[in-house]
């Protein structure tokens, strides 16, 4: 028996030994969990960063709720939203926020005879679509927005993505913005109660429902709509301009925010003032604590800087649109003022 | 160890502790599912409180399903799976009767096997690729003949004209319907064919016998001899039908409408949990998702117990005859 026992207190012992000599390497890597949307970037950021440093990065796009659970539970480093926390939730959770990447929704059609570009719509109308108000694509209000072009007379079949997703938000917060009524009536969320259409699960699924739904309108991501060809509508913007979904546009919708003036970034960039602005733009958000224990803090804000000034080639590449630079210096003196750990402020300007 | 004085006394001490140990280890197996089942439970009840606390019953009554007012209500979700599984059943049991008779009846003996194996192996494909060929492949079918068709020629009839009309999208209460028609057709169909294989021999033989014709020996004898093995499977293929997630959440068109067209967009139970789980802020909402889970679990287990009390009738009124 005590042969066993000694046996027993020897194994645990060298488990512990080879647990002692594993952690190191371990307390290098930053976790995150969070929004599903930057997840590709994300996870590309993290490999090219582990190459270049040996500093690992675990992000779980496990959703915009899940990341802000998980940090405000503190199991994770940081936490990413699609949807941005309100003020008064940051300071109850000690919590900071700020923009990391910037994406858009663009709305596609599937009408007989137009081409990618070819109709025109603006925010009042899609609104008006997706209450049901609006039922034809021969609709006096479609043709006043659309003078050269013959409308069918056809039923429209309103597509939504059905699950919870920071592509409903943006687009529900836009049609809410310039829409009194779809405001009051529907109101804006990562999930509502659509009155009409029908639901498709994520953008592959919008996507493939519209293609084959004559008539139908859906919304997507821009990277979608890029890589796939579908016919987007442009659309009419704050200022009155028609605008193409371009990343020159998503850029100017984030370069013509004042983002100095939003107190914890809680800015949504959706119906931004400025000529060049595509209306449905929006950013990704990053979570972490104000004063915090975590020892990979510091490494996390380390990544977060690479990620700012050599990560942008990779953004564009993957079709996100990387922050104008002004933003980007707003972000990091907000590191250097309000980001603690151990209640001593860790980021020195550079 | 002693000198050995009374071999089988020690070794009966042994086995005896051996079956000691035996008996323990399968109490424990069946105690650590009763208690998983327990702590399910508890744990669905306590993470829907808030909610049902809200709602109170209005939560099972309602329709509005709306996560920007916080307003909760499980009816929408509630009818789409059960009109769902209804359609798959109506499909499914008939076309697994007819392959299970055809296999232990009339089949030729070299073609069973393989018929069987195919019929099993439908089983075996991950339910994400039944969502993915029913969005694909099956919808664009439905949404350019098959429901065109139907719309024009039921739509405009009277009662039976309800149940078809709106656009044709492809998609919808039908579609997830016929999805899971195709799901839960191998468990229905293999336990049929295992109670129609377990019929006495000398019962059909002494059928065959009299002068009977097949039908009427696989109605009056095959059949009668094997009611509580069919309700059995149904139950299988019920049970998998209400729960089955992902094939769903692709083709049942996700919205929270109740809608008398089997045309028109739905949703379910585990649909609506598995799109909006990941991105639900705020604790009604999360808590009116845990309490729709909570809800599946007392509709599967009241219809698992009425199977079981059914079963038990129809043992006792053949033990009567």
């Amino acid at each position: 028996m005590s042969k066993f026992i000694s046996k027993v207190t020897a194994t645990l012992g060298a488990v512990a030994l080879l647990g002692s000599a594993g952690s190191p390497t371990l307390a290098g890597d930053i976790s995150g969990a969070g929004a599903t949307f930057p997840y590709p970037i994300y996870a590309k950021w993290a490999e090219t960063y582990k190459q270049q440093t040996g500093i690992g990065l675990n992000y779980q796009s496990i959703g915009s709720g899940g990341g802000i659970k998980q940090i405000e539970a503190g199991t994770v480093t940081f936490g990413a939203s699609d949807k941005p926390l309100e003020v008064a939730d940051l300071k109850q959770n000690g919590l900071l926020q700020w923009p990391m990447i910037i994406g858009g929704v663009v709305p596609v059609v599937n009408i007989p005879g137009i081409k990618p570009g070819d109709l025109i719509l603006d925010g009042p109308t899609i609104a008006a679509i997706y209450m049901g108000d609006i039922s034809r694509w021969n609709d006096a209000a479609i043709q006043k927005l659309n003078p050269k072009l013959t409308l069918p007379k056809l039923d429209i079949a309103p597509v939504y993505r059905s699950d919870g997703s920071g592509t409903n938000f943006l687009f529900t917060n836009y049609l809410a913005k310039v829409s009194p009524s779809f405001s009051q009536k529907i109101g804006a969320n990562t999930s509502v109660q659509w009155p009409v259409g029908i639901g498709a699960k994520g953008n592959e699924g919008v996507a493939n429902q519209t293609t084959q739904t004559s008539g139908a309108i859906g919304y997507v991501e821009y990277a979608y709509v890029k890589q796939t060809g579908m016919t987007y509508a442009r659309l009419l913007n704050h200022d009155g301009k028609y605008v193409a979904p371009e990343a020159k546009a998503f850029q100017a919708a984030a370069a013509s925010a004042d983002w100095s003036k939003a107190e914890g970034y809680y800015l949504i960039l959706t119906d931004q003032p400025g000529s060049e602005s595509w209306p449905i733009t929006g950013a990704s958000f990053i979570l972490m604590h104000a004063d915090s224990k975590d020892a990979s803090t510091v490494a996390a804000l380390k990544f977060f800087d690479w990620a700012y000034r050599s990560g942008q080639k990779m953004a564009e590449d993957l079709d996100y649109v990387p922050l104008p630079d002004k933003v980007i210096k707003l972000v990091q003196k907000t590191w250097q003022d309000s980001l603690k750990v151990n209640g001593k402020p860790v980021w020195a300007a550079r | 160890m002693s000198a050995i004085t009374l071999p089988y006394h020690s070794q009966l001490k042994r086995e005896a502790r051996a079956e000691w140990v035996f008996r323990g280890l399968t109490v424990a197996s069946a105690a650590l599912v009763l208690i998983l089942l327990a702590g399910v439970l508890m744990a669905l009840c306590y993470g829907g409180w808030p909610a049902l606390r809200t709602f109170k019953f209005g939560f099972l009554t309602r329709e509005v399903w709306n996560p920007v007012t916080d307003q909760f209500g499980a009816l929408a979700p509630l009818y789409g799976t059960v009109i769902t599984s209804l359609i798959a059943m109506l499909i499914a049991v008939p076309l697994a009767f007819g392959i299970a008779v055809f296999l232990t009846e009339t089949c030729p003996l070299w073609l069973r096997g393989p018929i069987a194996s195919c019929i099993e192996l439908l089983a075996a494909v991950p339910s994400i690729v039944f969502g993915i060929w029913g969005l694909f492949v099956l919808a664009p079918v439905l949404q350019h003949s098959v429901q065109p068709w139907l719309i024009g020629t039921f739509g405009d009839l009277p009662w039976i004209g309800k149940l078809f009309r709106g656009p044709p999208y492809g998609i919808g209460l039908m579609t997830a319907g016929l999805v899971l028609a195709v799901m839960v057709l191998p468990f229905i169909t293999s336990v049929m064919r295992e109670v129609f294989l377990a019929t006495p021999r000398s019962l059909k033989e002494a059928a065959y016998g009299l002068g009977a014709t097949q039908w009427e020996v696989v109605w009056d004898v095959v059949l009668s001899n094997s009611r509580a093995g069919i309700i059995g499977g149904m139950m299988l293929g019920l049970g998998r039908a209400l729960g089955e997630t992902m094939a769903v959440t692709f083709v049942v068109g996700n919205a929270h409408r109740i809608s008398t067209s089997l045309l028109a967009p739905g949703t379910t139970i585990s649909a609506s949990i598995a799109n909006e789980f990941t991105e639900a802020v705020g604790t009604l909402y999360t808590s009116s998702l845990i309490a729709l889970g909570l809800l599946l679990f007392v509709l599967t287990f009241t219809i698992i117990a009425a199977a079981r009390l059914l079963l038990l009738q129809i043992e006792r009124r053949g033990a009567r005859v």
